[in-house]
C-alpha cells in the first residue's frame, strides 16, 4: 500500500510537468489550431538559460524568474519572426516550421552548451514527509505548478487582456472587429506558452539532468496528456497530464518494464486517437458538409 | 455638407478577382444610408472594405481621414462598429464577457455601457451569465448589435441584421435599431435583404448589381421607383 502511494504521488508530481507542457500546448493550438511541436525544445533552451544564470552565481529564485522573463520574450519573438509568416500557409507548411524549430533549438543548445550531461539543482529539499510517501522535492513541484496554473486561471479569466485573448482565439474576425490586436495576443499567447514550458523544463530538470534531448520524452508525455484532457482544454490538459503522470509510474511499477514507459504513452495516443479523438473534456468539432 | 464616411472610386479583391469595381458611396452624419442588391451583387463586400477586411483601391474617407489600406483594428478604434452577418458574436463566451469586449478600447465606460445596453435589449440581462453559444438566433443578433453599440461608434455598419430571424423578430429588430440610432446619435450603413423594412428607416439608399452602383437617392424616392419597386419590393 505504501508503495502504491509512494508511485502515485510521484507519478503527481511528473504529472504536474507534464500537465503544465500539455497546457502550453493546449494555449497554442487553441490560437491557432496547430500543435507546436518545438514546445519541448522550447522548454529545454529556457532551461539552460536558467542553468548559465545559476552557473553565473544568480540565487536559483532570481534565475527562475528571469528566465520566466527571457522565456516569454523569446516566445513572442518566436511568434513574430518565425510564426507568423506561415500563418496563412498550408498545415503542412506550418508543420515544417515547428519542426524546423524543433530542430535548430536543438542542435544551437548543442552547439552552445555541448551535448554533456549536466546536473541541474532543485530549490526544493528532498526530504521524505508524510510517512516517507512523498518527498518535499515532490510537493515543492507540485506546489509551483498550482501556483502557476492558479495564477494563469486568474489572468485568463478576470483581466481584460485574459478575455481579449480568449476572443482572439474564438473569433478573429469578431475580435478585430472589437479593436483587438489579434497579432499581439498571438505574441502574448506564445510568450506565456513559453513560460508555462519553461517552469516544467526547470521543474524536470533536477530529475532527468539537463541535456539538449531532455524534453523530448516528456513532450510525449505530454502531448498524451493535451490529447486525454481534449486538445481544445486548458483544465483538461492539466488533468490529462496528471493522469498520464500517474497511469506512467504505476505501469512501470507493477505492469511492465519501465523501460517501456514512454511506448506506453504513444500507446495511449493512439488509443485515444481512436476511441474518444474530442479527449475528456473537448469539444468535437462538427463541420457542415 | 461632408459625409461622415465617404467612398470615392472604390475597387476590392478577392484574390486576383475584382468584386467591385470603382463604386461611390456616401453616409452622412446622423443618416441611415441603406445599401441594396441582390445576393453576390457586392453588398457585404462593401462593407468589408470599409473596415480593411479586403484588399482595396481607390479612397476611403471616414471624418475627414483616409482610412483605405489601415488595419482593421485601427479602422475599428475611429469609432466604426461592424457587425458582421451571423458571426459578430464571441459563442464560447458568455452575454457579459461580450459586451466586455465591446468596451475593449474604451474600459472607463463599460460598466455604465452594458446597463445601457441591458435597457435596450432586456432579454440580454436575464441571460448576462449565459453563452453566448446557447442563445437564439435573435438574441445572438442583438448581443451583436449591443456588443458593437458598446463601443459608442460614431458609424454603426449592419450586415444583414434581420438574416435567418423570424418576421416578428425582425420587426422588433428594427424597432431597436430605429430607436438605438434615436438615442445613441449614431450614423448607420446598413445592407439588408429585406428592401421595404430598410427604405422605411432609411434617408438614403444605394442600389449595387455586380459591383457596380447602378442607383442612389432618397429613400423614399426610392421606394416609389417602378423598378425598383418590382426587383426588389416585389410589388
Amino acid at each position: 500500500m505504501n508503495l502504491f502511494l509512494q508511485q502515485v504521488f510521484s507519478g503527481l508530481a511528473s504529472g504536474a510537468i507534464y500537465g503544465s507542457l500539455a497546457l502550453a500546448l493546449v494555449m497554442i493550438y487553441r490560437a491557432t489550431e496547430l500543435v507546436n511541436f518545438a514546445q519541448g525544445e522550447m522548454a529545454m533552451f529556457s532551461t539552460y538559460i536558467c542553468w548559465t544564470l545559476i552557473d553565473a552565481g544568480l540565487p536559483y529564485w532570481a534565475a527562475f524568474v528571469i528566465t520566466l522573463v527571457a522565456s516569454f520574450i523569446g516566445g513572442s519573438l518566436i511568434e513574430r519572426i518565425i510564426i507568423r509568416p506561415v500563418q496563412n500557409a498550408p498545415v503542412l507548411a506550418a508543420v515544417i516550421v515547428f519542426i524546423a524549430l524543433l530542430v535548430i533549438l536543438n542542435s544551437v543548445a548543442g552547439w552552445i552548451y555541448t551535448y554533456t550531461v549536466k546536473d541541474f539543482p532543485s530549490p526544493f529539499p528532498d526530504h521524505p514527509v508524510l510517512n516517507g510517501m512523498m518527498t518535499t522535492r515532490e510537493l515543492g513541484v507540485i506546489g509551483v505548478t498550482l501556483i502557476m496554473l492558479g495564477m494563469l486561471y486568474v489572468f485568463f479569466r478576470y483581466t481584460p487582456v485574459g478575455l481579449a485573448m480568449r476572443a482572439a482565439a474564438q473569433n478573429p474576425m469578431a475580435a478585430r472587429l472589437s479593436g483587438i490586436r489579434v497579432n499581439r495576443m498571438l505574441a502574448i499567447g506564445w510568450g506565456l506558452a513559453a513560460t508555462v514550458g519553461a517552469t516544467a523544463g526547470m521543474m524536470v530538470a533536477p530529475v532527468l539532468f539537463l541535456d539538449p534531448n531532455m524534453m523530448g520524452g516528456v513532450l510525449l508525455y505530454a502531448f498524451a496528456g493535451a490529447l486525454l484532457g481534449g486538445i481544445t482544454s486548458p483544465g483538461g490538459a492539466v488533468l490529462g497530464g496528471l493522469i498520464v503522470g500517474v497511469t506512467e509510474n504505476l505501469v512501470g511499477t507493477y505492469l511492465i518494464a519501465s523501460e517501456l514507459r514512454l511506448t506506453m504513452a504513444l500507446a495511449l495516443i493512439v488509443l485515444i486517437l481512436v476511441v474518444k479523438p474530442s479527449g475528456l473534456f473537448g469539444t468535437a468539432v462538427v463541420r457542415r458538409v | 455638407m461632408t459625409a461622415l464616411l465617404d467612398l470615392t472610386g472604390v475597387r476590392a479583391y478577392y484574390g486576383e478577382t475584382e468584386v467591385l469595381h470603382g463604386i461611390e458611396l456616401a453616409v452622412e452624419e446622423g443618416g441611415l444610408t441603406a445599401l441594396l442588391g441582390a445576393n453576390g451583387a457586392g453588398k457585404t463586400t462593401t462593407l468589408r472594405a470599409v473596415c480593411g477586411m479586403v484588399r482595396t483601391t481607390g479612397e476611403i474617407r471616414f471624418a475627414g481621414r483616409r482610412i483605405d489600406g489601415w488595419a482593421t483594428e485601427d479602422i475599428v478604434r475611429l469609432g466604426i462598429a461592424h457587425v458582421p452577418e451571423n458571426s459578430g458574436t464571441f459563442l464560447g463566451l458568455s452575454v457579459e464577457d461580450n459586451l466586455k469586449l465591446g468596451a475593449y478600447t474604451r474600459p472607463a465606460s463599460a460598466i455604465a455601457g452594458i446597463e445601457r445596453m441591458y435597457g435596450y435589449f432586456p432579454v440580454l440581462a436575464e441571460r448576462r451569465r449565459q453563452q453566448a453559444g446557447a442563445l437564439s438566433g435573435g438574441e445572438r443578433q442583438m448581443l451583436a448589435i449591443a456588443r458593437a453599440l458598446m463601443m459608442a461608434p460614431k458609424l454603426l455598419v449592419l450586415d444583414e441584421p434581420s438574416f435567418g430571424l423570424a418576421p416578428r423578430l425582425v420587426e422588433s429588430i428594427f424597432e431597436m435599431i430605429a430607436n438605438v440610432r434615436r438615442d445613441e446619435r449614431v450614423s448607420i450603413l446598413m445592407v439588408e435583404q429585406n428592401a421595404s423594412l430598410a427604405l422605411d428607416l432609411a434617408d438614403q439608399a444605394y442600389l449595387i448589381e455586380t459591383g457596380t452602383m447602378v442607383t442612389s437617392g432618397a429613400a423614399e424616392v426610392f421606394a416609389r421607383d417602378p423598378q425598383i419597386r418590382r426587383s426588389y419590393l416585389g410589388y
